[in-house]
């Protein structure tokens, strides 16, 4: 596979949010805006990266019985590494984030990129992987973190945009992150089969 | 005063908070496993099964190792390690000493691992300072949350394979909006504690 390839098909055909469906949880948690939607997505992209690179490295010397709790130990530390990182120079996003930071270990494109992917490639190849399917994570977190933020509260990227006074608070909550995922994937299924 | 605080963490957990509907956490086996009530009730029993004992465990060792040892930072690590070891182990005992009910949760045990509801109560009530009975009983209450959510949602689809539904808006997506409306509906709650 060419090196561009690998990182564009994490953008569209294998887009974690819209087609594979991985990391719902974040996904919907984190999404209350643009800017909270961006700072998930780019730090499970570190995560990725990283992770993704050392598993590549080291996929010959695990053997294979304990290979998936080792992923695990080398995702957690990493996610360990972010979280302190982003305490000590983002306290406010760390903050909105709360615990959708530590619950990166959990989230399943991770452990489901090292399995697919970079226990069987090499480690450049890896990277570019990590990069692919990490903008790809992170341009659908930041385009529903918008419509949600445009919707609910009539801003984007906490600018207003005229409408505030009309913006039903209902997608900033809860319900709103379902329904605007669910619409959202709705219009890239619609898309993606013409 | 102190049965009012349980009672709050109770009703809280179950319906204000609920884990899968307002906190978004184990939204993967919310979306995967509630086609069916049956395999939602199975789930959900080994949800509350795994959260209890991960209180249970957790807690004692937040408190006496990691605060003690002031090495606070490594919760994530240990947590993780302690509920993928904890879900090895109750799959493994279940096996030799009840296998009628290995053979009713035995397929789900290996789902909770990556169950994000799990490892979210840990860290959740570590940081709620909860003292170790309020622990356990916030996380079963969580659990009973998850099960009600999932119980419910799975009545409701099982009820939408029978409706025409638009191509492009099959599966995933309806189930998506379906809990939209379900999320505000237990909007409803909010307030009550």
């Amino acid at each position: 596979m060419n090196k561009l390839q690998i990182i564009l098909k994490g953008i569209v055909k294998e887009n974690p949010t819209f087609v594979l469906i991985l990391g719902m949880c974040p996904t919907l948690g984190t999404t209350t805006s643009a800017a909270n939607g961006f700072g998930m997505g780019v730090a499970t992209m570190a995560v990725l990266i990283m992770s993704n690179l050392v598993i590549s490295l080291i996929k010959n010397i695990i053997p294979d019985k304990v290979r998936i709790p080792s992923f695990i130990v080398v995702i957690a530390s990493f996610v360990t590494v972010i979280q302190m990182v982003m305490q000590a120079y983002v306290p406010a996003l760390y903050a909105s984030l709360g615990v959708f930071i530590p619950l990166i270990v959990v989230n399943c494109i991770i452990l489901g990129r090292a399995e697919a992917f970079a226990s069987k490639n090499g480690a450049f190849d890896s990277i570019l992987d990590g990069v692919g399917i990490g903008l790809g994570f992170t341009l659908s977190l930041t385009v529903i973190g918008a419509v949600r933020e445009i919707l609910g509260s009539g801003a984007v990227f906490g600018l207003p945009i005229g409408i505030g006074d009309y913006a039903p608070l209902v997608f900033v909550l809860a319900p709103g992150g379902f329904l605007t995922l669910g619409y959202l994937m709705l219009l890239f299924n619609k898309l993606a089969k013409k | 005063m102190d049965q009012i605080t349980y009672f709050a963490i109770i009703i809280g957990a179950i319906f204000v908070n609920n884990v899968v509907l307002a906190q978004f956490l184990g939204i993967c086996p919310f979306l995967g496993v509630s086609s069916k009530v049956e395999t939602s009730l199975g789930m959900s029993a080994a949800v509350t099964f795994v959260m209890a004992l991960t209180a249970l465990v957790a807690w004692p060792i937040q408190q006496f190792i990691l605060v003690k040892f002031d090495i606070e930072y490594m919760q994530t690590i240990v947590f993780i390690l302690v509920i993928a070891a904890l879900v090895q182990m109750v799959e493994i005992i279940l096996k030799k000493v009840s296998p009628a009910l290995y053979q009713a949760l035995g397929i789900f045990l290996p789902l909770i691992t990556t169950n994000c509801a799990v490892l979210g109560v840990a860290i959740l009530m570590i940081q709620k300072e909860f003292t170790l009975l309020q622990s356990v009983v916030y996380s079963i209450s969580t659990a009973i949350g998850f099960g009600l959510a999932l119980v419910l949602f799975a009545g409701i689809r099982e009820r939408l394979d029978f409706e025409e539904v638009p191509a492009a808006m099959k599966g995933v997506p309806v189930a998506l909006v379906t809990a939209g409306i379900l999320a505000m509906a237990f909007m409803g709650f909010s307030g009550l504690v």
